[in-house]
C-alpha cells in the first residue's frame, strides 16, 4: 500500500505536483537574476540530493532538463499510440462500411481497395496522434491545475513576464526550512520567500 | 519590475541579422504585446469590428436567401456545375496554408524569425479555414442532408462514398482545422498565463485563469511542452501538405480536360502557400503599424515574407507554363482546346489577370528596394490574392464551360448573390481576426523570449554576474559564436 502511494507521489512529482509537510509548509521559492544563474542553482540543487523541487521561468531555458537531472519527455509514446490508432480507425472505417456494413458496387471497382482509401487513413492518423499528443502533454503535466500553492506568492507573478524561479518543495526527504533556505541563498537567489499552503505567503527575504 | 535582469545589448539572430529592431528587455516583449489586450478598446477597433459585423451580416443574410430559394439563386448552369462556392472555398483554404507554413514547416527549419508572426499567421489560418468551410457546407442544395458528408449512421443504414475525392476533402479539411486550432491554442498557453498574472480584474483573471490551465512556467511543464509542441509541427507538416493536395483530387482525379493532370498537388500546394503569405503580409502590413509593433514584426520578417511570394509565385507562373506545354505535348486534342480556350476564349481576360498578378507582379521582389517598401509590398500581397482567387476560378469555369459538344456549351456569369456571398465571407474572416487582435496575445511571447539573446543561459557567462565558467570554456563558446 505505502509504495502504491509512494508511486502516486512520484507521478505527481514528475508533473511539479507536490505535497505539503507539516500541516501547511508548501516549500521554498527562490528567484534568481537570470536564466544562466537558475541553470546553475538547478545543477547544484541537485547535486545537493533534492528531487522534488522545480524551475519556473517564462520560456524553456535550454539545458533545463539535464541540469535537473529529467529524461527525455514521454509524449512521443503517446503521438506513435495515437497515430497506429489513428491508422486502424482509418482502415477499419472504410472497409467495414463499404465492404462489410453496406456494400454498392460502384463502377465496378472493389468494395475495399487500399489504394483510395489511403487519404481518410493518412488524415485519421494525423488527426489521432495530434490529438492524443496535446492530451497526452496535458496529462503528463497534471493540467489543468487550477490551484497551485505558488499562487499565493505575488512576486510570482512575474515568472511568466521575467522573473526566474527555483521552488524546492517541503515534502522532499532533504528538506529543512533553514538549511534550504540558507543553499539557496548561497546560490546567489535574490529573493526567498517560503509558500504556505493556507493563507498568503509569508515573504521572508 | 526588476530593472537587474534587462540586459541590454544588440539583439542578434544566429545570422547576424536582428530579429527584434531594437534592444528590448523580457518585459519590454510582454508589455508591447499584453497592455493591447488591456487598454481600453480604441475607437478605431470599433469602426473596423462594425464594418467587418457588417460584412457578417451580408454573409448571413446571402446564405440565408440561398436556403429559402436553393442554388438557382447561384449563377451556376449547364456546363458549369461547380462556380462561386468551390473557387472561395479554395480560395480561402489556400490562404489557411501559410499560416501552417509559418508555424510548423518553418520550426521544424529553425527558422527563427517565425516567432514575431507565427501566432496571427495561425490565427488567420484558422479564421480562413472556417471561411472555406462554409461553402461545401452551404452548396449541396438540401442542406438539410449536409451531415451526409460525415460517417454518421442514419436511418438509411447507408455510409459516405469513401472512394470519392470529395469525402478525402471533408477529411482533410475538417482534421487540418482540428489541429491548426489545437496547435494555436497550445501555442498560446504560456501567454495566456502571462496575460493572467497581469489581470487587474477578477473576471479577467478567472478568464484567462481557466484558458491557461494553471501554468506556471514549470520546468517539468516545458519539457513536456516542447516536446509536445516540436511533435504537433512534424504532424502538421505533412498535413498541410495533404490538405491542399487532396483539394487539388478534387478536380485532378476528375476526367475533364484541364483537370485531369498529375501537376495538380504540387501546383496547388505552391499556390496556397503564395497566397497564404500574401495574405499574411497584407494583415501585418496593417497590425504592425496600429498596434506599433514595428519592432517585434520587423521590415526584415516581411522581407523574408516577400522572398517566399517571390519564390512560390515563380513555382506557381512555372506550373502554369508547364501545364501549357504538357497540353501540347501530350497530342489530346481536347486537352489543347481546353488550354488554348483558357487563354484566348471567352475567359482570356481572367486568365491573364491570373497571369499578371501571380507570374509578373511577384517578379518585382528580385529588388531588394521593392521587397523592402511597404507600399509595394501591400499592393503586390493584394494583386497576388486576386490573381489566386483568379486562378482557381480558371480552373474551375473554363474547364467546364465548354463541354465535349459545342450544345453543351455556355458563358458563366455569377449572379448578385454569388459575389455578396464572396464578400460577406471577408466580413466573417475580418470580425474573427479583430477579435483575436483585440483578446488574445498577437505575438507569441513566450517564443520571441526564448530566441532572445538573453534567453540563452551561457550568455550571462561572459557578462560577469552569473556564474562565469572557466577562461579556456569562455573562449571555446566565443570561438563556436564566430562560427
Amino acid at each position: 500500500m505505502s509504495t502504491i502511494k509512494e508511486l502516486a507521489r512520484d507521478v505527481k512529482g514528475s508533473m511539479g505536483i507536490f505535497d505539503g509537510k507539516d500541516e501547511s509548509l508548501y516549500g521554498v521559492l527562490a528567484e534568481f537574476r537570470h536564466p544562466g544563474a537558475l541553470l546553475e542553482a538547478a545543477r547544484s540543487v541537485r547535486e545537493a540530493g533534492f528531487k522534488r523541487f522545480d524551475v519556473h521561468s517564462p520560456f524553456p531555458i535550454h539545458g533545463m532538463d539535464r541540469a535537473m537531472g529529467l529524461g527525455n519527455s514521454l509524449v512521443g509514446w503517446l503521438t506513435v499510440g495515437g497515430g497506429i490508432a489513428g491508422m486502424a480507425l482509418g482502415v477499419w472505417l472504410q472497409w467495414w462500411t463499404s465492404a462489410v456494413d453496406y456494400p454498392i458496387n460502384i463502377s465496378g471497382k472493389p468494395f475495399f481497395a487500399i489504394e483510395p482509401s489511403i487519404p481518410v487513413i493518412f488524415e485519421l492518423t494525423i488527426l489521432l496522434a495530434a490529438l492524443s499528443t496535446v492530451i497526452g502533454m496535458f496529462a503528463l503535466n497534471g493540467l489543468p491545475r487550477p490551484y497551485n500553492p505558488l499562487f499565493y506568492s505575488d512576486r510570482f507573478r512575474k515568472v511568466t513576464d521575467d522573473g526566474f524561479f527555483l521552488h524546492i518543495a517541503a515534502s522532499d526527504r532533504r528538506f529543512d526550512l533553514e538549511s534550504t533556505q540558507k543553499l539557496l541563498r548561497d546560490l546567489g537567489a535574490t529573493h526567498i520567500e517560503t509558500i504556505r499552503d493556507s493563507g498568503t505567503a509569508d515573504a521572508e527575504a | 519590475m526588476s530593472t537587474e535582469t534587462h540586459h541590454k545589448t544588440a539583439v542578434h539572430a544566429l545570422d547576424d541579422l536582428p530579429l527584434l529592431g531594437r534592444d528590448l528587455s523580457f518585459h519590454e516583449v510582454t508589455e508591447l504585446v499584453a497592455h493591447h489586450t488591456e487598454k481600453k478598446t480604441p475607437t478605431a477597433w470599433f469602426g473596423a469590428f462594425a464594418l467587418a459585423n457588417a460584412g457578417l451580416l451580408l454573409l448571413v443574410a446571402m446564405i440565408a436567401y440561398l436556403f429559402w430559394n436553393g442554388t438557382g439563386v447561384w449563377g451556376l448552369n449547364n456546363p458549369v456545375g461547380w462556380g462561386y462556392a468551390i473557387v472561395n472555398f479554395v480560395f480561402w483554404v489556400g490562404i489557411g496554408h501559410a499560416g501552417t507554413l509559418i508555424s510548423a514547416i518553418l520550426f521544424l527549419f529553425r527558422q527563427q524569425w517565425r516567432t514575431a508572426i507565427n501566432r496571427s499567421a495561425e490565427a488567420m489560418t484558422i479564421f480562413a479555414v472556417m471561411c472555406a468551410l462554409i461553402f461545401p457546407g452551404i452548396h449541396v442544395g438540401r442542406v438539410w442532408a449536409a451531415y451526409w458528408m460525415l460517417p454518421i449512421p442514419n436511418q438509411m443504414e447507408m455510409w459516405p462514398q469513401f472512394k470519392s475525392p470529395l469525402l478525402w476533402d471533408v477529411f482533410a479539411v475538417s482534421t487540418y482545422f482540428t489541429v491548426s486550432a489545437v496547435f494555436w491554442y497550445v501555442g498560446m498557453i504560456p501567454d495566456l498565463a502571462t496575460m493572467r498574472d497581469r489581470a487587474t480584474t477578477t473576471l479577467r483573471r478567472k478568464v484567462l485563469g481557466f484558458l491557461s490551465m494553471g501554468w506556471t512556467g514549470a520546468n517539468r511543464h516545458w519539457r513536456n511542452y516542447e516536446k509536445a509542441y516540436l511533435l504537433l509541427a512534424a504532424l502538421a507538416t505533412p498535413l498541410v501538405l495533404s490538405v491542399h493536395s487532396v483539394v487539388s483530387f478534387d478536380f485532378a482525379v476528375s476526367i475533364i480536360p484541364g483537370w485531369h493532370t498529375t501537376i495538380f498537388p504540387p501546383y496547388f500546394v505552391a499556390g496556397a502557400i503564395f497566397s497564404g503569405f500574401a495574405m499574411v503580409v497584407t494583415l501585418l502590413v496593417i497590425a504592425r503599424k496600429i498596434y506599433k509593433l514595428e519592432d517585434i514584426i520587423t521590415i526584415g520578417h516581411l522581407e523574408k515574407m516577400n522572398i517566399i511570394i517571390l519564390l512560390t509565385g515563380t513555382m506557381v507562373g512555372f506550373a502554369y507554363i508547364t501545364e501549357f506545354f504538357i497540353a501540347w505535348y501530350s497530342g489530346v486534342k481536347y486537352e489543347q482546346y481546353a488550354f488554348l480556350n483558357r487563354a484566348f476564349g471567352p475567359y482570356a481576360w481572367a486568365y491573364w489577370t491570373m497571369m499578371f498578378c501571380n507570374l509578373v507582379f511577384p517578379q518585382f521582389f528580385w529588388f531588394k528596394k521593392l521587397r523592402r517598401s511597404i507600399p509595394f509590398m501591400f499592393a503586390v500581397s493584394i494583386t497576388t490574392n486576386i490573381g489566386m482567387w483568379f486562378e482557381r476560378f480558371v480552373i474551375t469555369v473554363t474547364s467546364l464551360h465548354r463541354d465535349y459538344l459545342p450544345s453543351s456549351w455556355d458563358y458563366y456569369t455569377p449572379t448578385w448573390v454569388d459575389v455578396l456571398t464572396f464578400v460577406g465571407s471577408f466580413g466573417l474572416f475580418f470580425t474573427l481576426f479583430l477579435l483575436f487582435l483585440r483578446f488574445a496575445p498577437m505575438v507569441a511571447i513566450a517564443e520571441v523570449k526564448y530566441v532572445m539573446p538573453q534567453a540563452d543561459p551561457h550568455y550571462y557567462d561572459d557578462h560577469g554576474d552569473g556564474h562565469a565558467g572557466d577562461q579556456a570554456a569562455k573562449l571555446a563558446r566565443s570561438s563556436h559564436h564566430a562560427s
